[in-house]
């Protein structure tokens, strides 16, 4: 039993790292779950069970994560970002944006500098919790989803 | 006062493959290989650089009981159990040999910051490890 759970757990750390690889393509659960040999319907139960959040946030995360990052060392558009982290839709970023970091992208770029650390340790340490989770909301709204799992989200 | 790091560890879930990754793929030579019981002290180190050790840990009796080693298990294959970073004199070409050598579980593909360029692979049991050729511009981090 447990060499079964510590294959499924390597399985899905090493879809959790394609997610970080590959965040700004137009990644679906359908290949995610292919990385880590799970069937569709199962992948983000089991994500969630193992990591403790649904592929589908652990994924927007990662994506707004990096929208920090270039918000803060670039001088790029919030639209081009948008697009470079892997949103297909400028309405989906600022609100998932605001949800997980509380403010909009351009207050967010407004108050704060580059920082000077390591790349790894910028997506390790300051992938965002989310705000309204943080302060107890719990985040049981339904969201819609753009990853095919809106359902998942909110299973118990 | 403490004057040098000499041992750390990474755990592991066996040694014998474990040596094989670290050594054969990674590029890193045998240190200790020292059997007492069921116990087996082995290391690993940057060739070279004989004076940091990395000993490759499997959780298990005499250590730990039975259920700890099963809740360690469960965490390296999680990646929750830290990483090593090394430094290297040409990351884009260690990468190419490993993936000549058949590792395929990278983490980032060589990457250039203003500090250097650096790659992340895991090790086959899901340890982070990340490999940084650092800039001329930053001593700070040679």
């Amino acid at each position: 039993m447990s060499r079964q759970v510590e294959d499924l757990n390597r399985r899905l750390l090493r879809a959790r790292d394609a997610m970080d690889r590959a965040y700004a393509e137009p990644l679906d659960i359908r290949a995610v779950a292919a990385v880590a040999y799970v069937s569709e319907a199962h992948f983000s139960r089991t994500f969630r069970a193992v990591f403790g959040e649904t592929p589908h946030r652990y994924l927007q995360r990662r994506r707004v994560e990096r929208s920090m990052f270039l918000l803060r060392e670039t001088d790029r558009s919030v639209t081009d970002i948008c697009l470079d982290v892997g949103f297909n839709s400028l309405g989906t970023f600022s609100r998932t944006f605001r949800q997980i970091v509380g403010e909009t992208p351009s207050d967010y770029r407004g108050g704060h500098e580059p920082m000077v650390a390591p790349n790894c340790f910028q997506m390790t340490a300051t992938r965002p919790v989310v705000a309204a989770e943080a302060a107890g909301a719990a985040g049981a709204a339904t969201r819609s989803s753009s990853f095919g799992e809106a359902a998942a989200v909110t299973a118990p | 006062m403490i004057t040098k790091l000499n041992v750390t560890s990474v755990r592991v879930l066996d040694q014998n493959e474990a040596l094989d990754f670290y050594v054969n793929k990674l590029g890193l030579e045998v240190g200790r290989d020292i059997k007492q019981g069921s116990f087996r002290w082995l290391t690993v180190r940057v060739p070279g650089d004989p004076g940091i050790e990395i000993f490759l840990e499997e959780p298990g009796p005499p250590v730990h009981d039975e259920a700890t080693a099963a809740q360690l298990r469960e965490l390296i294959t999680k990646g929750a159990m830290g990483s090593l970073v090394f430094l290297a004199d040409d990351v884009r070409g260690l990468y190419e040999t490993l993936k000549a050598r058949g590792v395929a579980d990278f983490t980032q593909e060589p990457t250039e910051h203003f500090y250097g360029i650096d790659m992340g692979v895991r090790d086959p049991f899901g340890n982070a490890i990340r490999i940084l050729q650092p800039a001329k511009v930053a001593p700070e981090l040679q």
